[in-house]
């Protein structure tokens, strides 16, 4: 059966299993509607033009995995920050796992999107920001459709979170093929503060479609850090949409670290509605075979005198492919706004390929915005240096590689992550880490 | 200790080194002089391994063992030390971090646990008081921005930390005022020792008041034309390279 058949299909399923007579469904009945209206993206749109979806939606998906699959603790602790205190969010082939995950209630909610979807406790939550920024686009509507489960986090005003929260999602393959569609929401009231963790993982090699979205408010003066860890096995695919709103003073960062996977779509849509708002955007890609990383970006300044930071730095060795778009749109009221971004590549082969597009659109006369993309090669000259004075050419390769991509390993605010972060880039490198930068 | 013969090497099928002979045995001080192209800084790049060139004919020796096949880090174990003309900028590595780097890789190669934090810590201490380099100076990124002076003192400073068999100084007078002449080449003096060698490349005599060699060779046109002792670089000084040249004629 044809993909979107299924989907069809499945809805219906679905509905029954959902309560229709509430603001929420008549959300996703419109939002399938929009889907069917649009189908899966193709080539021929603008955005999608570098990234065809073709191959992954050609296999024939378990769109909701019957069985319950319980995971060993052993099994998958490799994948959690585990030498710091979190708080977990788990899901096994979607479903929430209560037995790993470590939820709370206490003086913030950290549990789940079916509960808040629900209950009336979450309703005024539920109302103010569900699906109020996530765009109505093709994959984001399709989430929409079938937006049950996920994680949910709200952080009342002035409260700071002191454990980071870590969103975990497993695929078991349980069934041949498996798609999963999470649906977060993660709202940070006046003056609140938290970090966030998020992995998706593949525990077999059967395929995974993941199409995930998560919606972000940063009240006034809030400070909201998301680490998003892409190191999934090569026949997983992630489509990875991100909408962060901001108000006055908040400081929101988004690190995304693709280290794997088959193909990985990331949509990261940052909008600025207030001043002196910061928005940072930075990210580590390394690949190789086949692989294949899309970073799509989009700051939205809309009001004046704030700033947005964007640093991405890439490696891509044997066939793989990169692609970053990295849209700033700077309203006629947005002066002095400071935009700064940068995509700086390194092509370690002759057959891989990135493809990088800036699109600056600013209508707005007094501010200051930089664009900047490089692609190269690692320094021969450099190499050489370094294996004078006793570097095997492996470890002098992987300290250029580990200098280049330095600037944004050093603002992961989290120790705990940023050695997880180093030591995934040392196996990926195949070295021993044996320094420090 | 160093023995080269009869050393042929070419760069894009153009001839560089047309049959050189020289042997270096520890505890000496050569300098070889010589006009710009002569071949100086390729016979440098070709004893520390730099493969942009190929050798055609002859070999090289270090204490016995021919070293013309092995890799760079192979002949830097092997205990050879090239003091850059021109050292690489790498920002993001810090000069401490790259020389312990350098030194924990060479102890590994040698089958050597790494060094004790506390005996490295000790050793930086050291010779940066030796280099009269500042503390601040360790942790910026390796050569990034900066001067000319700080280079060649960073270069002298790792050479310090490495403790080489054969340290080859190619052009490390260059952009060097007087004070910082005379500090590197009193840290060149500092270790120099019975057991280990020094071939000092350079233009000009100024460099060997400090640094005083024991022999002294010409290199025209890709090969040894002259040697002799300290008196022939004050020779040089004086008279240019022309009566050599035409001495050959």
């Amino acid at each position: 059966m044809e993909l979107t058949d299924k989907l069809l299909s499945s809805y219906v399923a679905f509905e029954n299993r959902v309560d229709t007579n509430s603001d929420i469904h008549e959300i996703r009945s419109k939002a399938f509607q929009n889907f069917e209206n649009l189908g899966f993206p193709t080539k021929k749109l603008e955005a999608w033009k570098y990234t065809s979806l073709n191959s992954v939606l050609k296999q024939d998906y378990s769109l909701f995995p019957n069985k319950e699959n319980a995971i060993q603790l052993a099994d998958v602790q490799k994948y959690f920050i585990h030498d710091i205190d979190t708080y977990k969010l788990v899901f096994i082939d979607g479903k929430y796992s209560s037995f790993l995950s470590e939820s709370t209630h206490d003086t913030f909610d950290v549990c789940l999107m079916s509960a808040a979807l629900t209950k009336p406790k979450y309703k005024a939550v539920i109302e103010n920001y569900f699906n109020k920024i996530a765009k109505k686009d093709n994959l984001t509507s399709l989430n929409t459709a079938f937006a049950n489960e996920g994680a949910y986090i709200y952080i009342p005003r002035n409260v700071e979170v002191e454990k980071p929260i870590q969103i975990l999602n497993f695929t078991t393959g349980s069934e041949a093929a498996t798609m999963l569609q999470p649906r977060n929401l993660i709202v940070v009231e006046q003056n609140a503060h938290v970090q966030i963790i998020e992995r998706h993982q593949s525990l077999t090699s059967n395929p995974v479609l993941t199409n995930a979205v998560t919606e972000v408010f940063a009240a006034k003066d809030a400070t909201v850090d998301i680490y998003k860890i892409q190191n999934d096995d090569t026949n997983a695919s992630l489509v990875d949409n991100s909408y962060i709103e901001q108000k006055s003073n908040s400081i929101v960062s988004v690190h995304t670290f693709s280290f794997g996977g088959n193909i990985t779509r990331n949509n990261l849509n940052f909008y600025q509605k207030g001043e002196h708002i910061d928005s940072i955007l930075k990210g580590i890609t390394i690949l190789e075979g086949k692989q294949h990383v899309d970073h799509h970006t989009l700051v939205h300044h809309i009001e004046p005198n704030c700033e947005s930071h964007q640093d991405y730095k890439g490696i891509y060795n044997e066939r793989s492919t990169g692609v970053f778009n990295g849209k700033v749109v700077v309203d006629k009221e947005a002066q002095k706004t400071n935009a700064y971004q940068k995509s700086n590549n390194v092509l370690l082969s002759d057959k891989a390929t990135i493809n990088a597009k800036p699109q600056l659109e600013i209508f707005a006369d007094d501010v200051k915005c930089s664009h900047g993309c490089t692609i190269g090669q690692l320094d021969d000259d450099a190499l050489f240096y370094m294996q004078q004075r006793g570097i095997p050419e492996k470890e002098g390769k992987a300290l250029l590689m580990f200098a280049f991509a330095n600037t944004v390993l050093e603002s992961v605010k989290i120790p705990e992550v940023k050695q997880r972060i180093a030591k995934i880039i040392a196996n990926k490198l195949n070295v021993k880490i044996g320094f420090d930068l | 200790m160093l023995k080269i013969e009869n050393l042929q090497a070419s760069i894009d099928d153009k001839s560089i080194l047309k049959g050189l002979n020289l042997e270096v045995k520890a505890g000496e001080v050569h300098a070889i002089m010589g006009p710009n192209g002569a071949g100086k800084s390729t016979l440098a790049n070709i004893i520390a391994g730099k493969d942009d060139y190929e050798i055609t004919e002859g070999t090289i020796e270090l204490n016995g063992e021919d070293i013309s096949e092995l890799a760079p880090e192979e002949r830097a174990h092997n205990g050879v030390f090239l003091s850059f003309q021109y050292p690489v900028e790498i920002p993001g590595v810090s000069v401490t971090n790259f020389i312990k780097t350098a030194i924990n890789e060479t102890r590994k190669a040698k089958g050597l646990e790494d060094m004790p934090a506390k005996d490295m810590l000790k050793m930086i201490r050291e010779k940066s008081e030796l280099l009269e380099i500042d503390r601040k100076f360790l942790s910026r990124s390796l050569n990034e921005g900066f001067s000319g002076g700080e280079k060649k003192r960073n270069e002298i400073f790792q050479m310090a930390m490495l403790e080489p068999k054969l340290a080859i100084l190619d052009e490390t007078d260059s952009g060097l005022d007087i004070d910082a002449l005379r500090i590197v080449a009193n840290g060149v003096n500092k270790l120099k020792s019975k057991d280990n060698a020094v071939i000092v490349i350079t233009h000009y005599q100024r460099l060997l008041d400090y640094i005083v060699p024991d022999f002294v060779h010409v290199l025209h046109n890709g090969k040894i034309v002259k040697s002799g002792d300290a008196s022939l670089a004050i020779e040089l000084e004086a008279k240019g390279y022309d009566w050599i040249k035409q001495e050959l004629v």
